[in-house]
């Protein structure tokens, strides 16, 4: 187990190494000069030259990547090149709002897709299961950029029941939470629906049937925890998924994380920022597989980690 | 010995014409109904980047700036008049190379000191310090030890002297008529070392200036509140005891909220797909302030690249826009451009009337050039509504004289760099990216987009429209320092852009014009809501009425 851990630290490091590499080359050959985006468009060619001096951006791309790879090493991910502020400080002080997003979401996907998934699979066949079905194919479809917008217009200026956007409480949370989180619910759905199904199917479903438990008991306390395991385990994959849902909800919402600070920097060239949050999105996604891989032994102890 | 009595009969001949003139710029009237206190809401889609004055360079913070901060010259609230800001008078030497800067007495800092004639040469030193890395720091040009600076040879412009604690001589190198503008940019605002040093590269986020507002809080990513200064040394102003910019909000949702009275100005204006919608129901209609401003949208012709090498084919090109449509296309938010120039901009050529439109006459002058069956080429544009839009428009008139043009839609920085590539970009629509004049004065449309100067690898003349002859009267306009012949110096400028329309570089396509959109509460003049200086809103001006 210690040893399998080890191996995937290793190789976590170096997937993210990769990324860093990969990101940093893709901007170096980006066909867009950030030196212009800061200089602006009354600065002379001396002032545009002075300031690629002063960023380095006048080295050659090995030397750039190496000074920013042994910054990096130290803690240093740099500064913004526009809003002049060590990359840092932006990310940690936007981190805390897509986590909470993020754990809000977790519990819209898994409250909606569960209960939706047990309902159909419960009723298999029947018209509802099909219609649910229908449903979370249109929620795992749905563009999230719609999806916010019309929960926007519908429940925050039809209705009044949640603010216009916005940061600071829960009501605050809930449509953001909701968007990003529909999505999650479909595949949740469907996962939970064959899951549960499998599960009804064995025998020790029968059995406990058999010898007399109600129904709704033996649905609640022997099918559905079973049904759930393997689900939970996806939940750190999940994290991969909203790292690209939270840019394009983030926007709608008006909500400070990470997302909006990254679609800010794409459109100035802030190459910056753009390493950082890409670097954070990347120990994220690693973490969360990391983290589903060592959950499933408990769950399913047939499965073992080498 | 020839040469020295030119110069005296020069001198001369300037001191009879207009002597060392003091500042009497007609001033702001106070508005009488005005009311003290209140709390405004802005938003904005974007962080605010810096409030450094040497460095905040883009429409937002801007005008934010102007309100923490003053520099020496000023413009008269709603106006693109000059008026002395920090500067109590000024006096401009017979040749023009000198300003002499009266300084007010007992202007504090937001952290208490004094400002003196010392604050002055530290600010200029430092935004023309290479390591400052200010946008502006070419503004300062003309100021006499400018190039060392920008060598890094000096530490201090040789041209700025300290006379007493309340004045300041600044010497130029050469006479610079547009001098007392750069004196009002932003980047030449007054800056108090003490501060700067305290936070070093981190001042653009705590900013001590003099002006009407200092920062109270700064929470990153959601939003920054300014607090009026008591201690504000024009009387009288501000009138708003504090303003809340919004931070991470889209256009879209700001204006919702300001329908649902959650906010009084959004900075990001009114979105266009909205903007029938708004305009057409009378209430909403009453709160948006419609103006000009000093922009002009165009498509470069690349001069450098076959077959736009040809004068004739420019021209033809010029009179196959249908400008009244594209500006149809955008609900008539802009009146279709005849010349570089905007009609707001002093210089503005009033009788000139533009190429007509008439494609069967660009299609005889295509003919004319050898090109009968037209040609194929490629049209850049930012890949945001309306750009790609305008651009289709644009494609349509080309193919109806022959001229078949690609679209090539992608984002602002990629365009930007194929603009300034030589022999990359053909054609590029100016739409995203246009020029709005950093100041009132017709010079600015000049130099970096039509000038020689511009005309380089990473600037941003992307017609690579290089005329020597021009820049030779350009010069000669700027060297006209006296404002007694100020008319002189306009005329001089009005030749040099009607010049460019007869080699037509560019085709001049639209001006926009300012639609600002403010909630029912907010008071104070109509022009300080389209106020030329101050985008979106005058911020030390306006009041709220509840």
């Amino acid at each position: 187990m210690l040893a399998y851990l080890i191996r995937r630290l290793i190789q976590a490091a170096l997937i993210l190494l990769g990324v860093s590499f990969i990101t940093f080359f893709l901007l170096f050959v980006l066909p867009a000069d950030p030196v212009r985006q800061i200089a602006g468009r009354s600065a002379t060619p001396e002032t545009v030259a002075n300031i690629r001096h002063q960023l380095g951006l006048d080295q050659p791309f090995v030397a750039q990547y190496w000074r920013y790879l042994t910054g990096l090493f130290q803690g240093d991910m740099g500064r913004s090149y526009l809003q002049k502020t060590e990359v840092a400080t932006l990310i940690t002080a936007r981190l805390p709002a897509t986590l909470l997003l993020m754990l809000g979401a977790i519990v819209a996907e898994l409250v909606m897709g569960l209960t939706l998934g047990i309902v159909a699979a419960i009723r298999r066949g029947g018209a509802l299961d099909q219609s649910l079905m229908i449903t979370s194919f249109v929620a795992v479809s749905a563009p999230q950029f719609v999806v916010g917008l019309l929960l926007l217009y519908v429940f925050a200026v039809k209705l009044s029941w949640f603010p216009i956007g916005g940061y600071g409480s829960f009501s605050n949370l809930v449509l953001p939470a909701l968007t990003l989180g529909i999505m999650g619910s479909g595949w949740y759905s469907r996962m939970m629906r064959s899951s549960m199904i499998d599960v009804l199917r064995s025998d020790y479903i029968r059995t406990a049937r058999a010898k007399g438990l109600r129904r709704a008991r033996v649905l609640a306390l022997h099918a559905m925890p079973n049904a759930i395991l393997p689900i939970i385990a996806m939940i750190g994959i999940d994290i991969g998924i909203f790292m690209s849902g939270i840019v394009v909800v983030e926007s709608v919402f008006g909500w400070p994380g990470i997302g909006q600070l990254a679609w800010q920097a794409i459109q100035r060239v802030d190459i910056p920022i753009i390493m950082g949050v890409t670097l954070v999105s990347a120990c994220a996604i690693v973490l969360g597989n990391l983290l589903a891989d060592l959950i499933t032994p408990f769950i399913d102890p047939r499965i073992k980690l080498r | 010995m020839s040469l020295m009595k030119n110069i005296l009969a020069t001198s001369a001949l300037s001191l009879s014409l207009g002597l060392a003139s003091l500042a009497s710029a007609q001033d702001y009237q106070p508005d009488p109904n005005a009311k003290s206190g209140g709390n405004i809401i802005v938003t904005y889609k974007d962080d605010v980047a810096t409030l450094d004055p040497a460095i905040g360079y883009d429409w937002q913070n801007w005008s934010m700036i102007k309100s923490v901060f003053d520099g020496l010259m000023d413009y008269v609230p709603g106006t693109t008049e000059l008026r002395p800001g920090l500067a109590e008078s000024y006096e401009i030497s017979e040749d023009g190379t000198t300003f002499t800067f009266k300084l007010r007495e007992g202007v504090k800092f937001h952290n208490g000191r004094e400002m003196t004639a010392e604050d002055v040469k530290y600010s200029l030193d430092r935004v023309t310090t290479p390591a400052t890395q200010s946008p502006g720091a070419g503004f300062f040009g003309s100021i006499k030890g400018y190039d060392a600076m920008a060598d890094g040879s000096a530490t201090s412009l040789e041209g700025v002297t300290v006379v007493d604690p309340y004045t300041v001589k600044i010497e130029l190198s050469r006479p610079d008529a547009t001098f007392l503008h750069v004196m009002a940019l932003n980047f030449a605002s007054v800056v108090p070392k003490e501060a700067v040093d305290e936070y070093g590269a981190d001042f653009g986020k705590h900013p001590v200036g003099t002006g009407a507002f200092k920062l109270a809080d700064w929470t990153i990513g959601q939003k920054l509140v300014f607090e009026k200064n008591a201690d504000y040394w024009r009387p009288g102003v501000p009138y708003l005891d504090s303003i809340t910019f919004e931070v991470g909000q889209e256009p879209i949702v700001a204006l919702l909220r300001l329908q649902k009275g959650e906010v009084d100005v959004p900075g990001d204006g009114i979105p266009p797909a909205k903007f029938n919608e708004v305009m057409g129901n009378p209430d909403e209609a009453k709160q948006v302030v419609v103006g000009g401003q000093l922009h002009t949208g165009y498509i470069t012709l690349n001069v450098e690249m076959a077959p736009f090498d040809k004068v004739e084919v420019r021209q033809a090109i010029n009179m196959a826009i249908n400008k009244d449509r594209i500006v149809q296309m955008i609900n008539g938010r802009a009146t279709p451009a005849t010349q570089p120039l905007p009609p707001s901009m002093p210089g503005y050529t009033k009788d000139y009337a533009g190429y007509p439109f008439d494609p069967a006459k660009a299609k005889e002058m295509l003919a004319e050039a050898g090109l009968p069956d037209g040609f194929e080429t490629e049209l850049y544009v930012m890949n945001t509504d309306p750009n790609p839009r305008i651009a289709q428009a644009i494609q349509q008139d080309l193919a109806a004289i022959g001229v078949k043009a690609d679209i090539k839609a992608l984002a602002q920085a990629n365009v930007i760099e194929a603009g300034g590539t030589p022999k990359t970009a053909p054609m590029i629509w100016s739409g995203g990216m246009a020029w709005i004049a950093d100041f009132p004065d017709p010079s600015n449309f000049y130099g970096p987009i039509l000038g020689c100067a511009g005309a380089v690898e990473g600037g941003w003349n992307w017609s690579w429209y290089c005329n020597k002859d021009l820049d030779a009267m350009a010069t000669e306009a700027d060297s006209i320092t006296d404002p007694a012949k100020q008319d002189e110096r306009l005329q001089k400028w009005s030749d040099v852009y009607m010049k460019v329309m007869e080699d037509a570089p560019w085709v001049p396509v639209f001006n926009e014009n300012r639609y600002t959109m403010k909630s029912t509460r907010m008071g104070g003049a109509d022009a300080l809501y389209v106020d030329p200086v101050s985008i979106p809103v005058n911020y030390d001006y306006v009041y709220v009425t509840e």
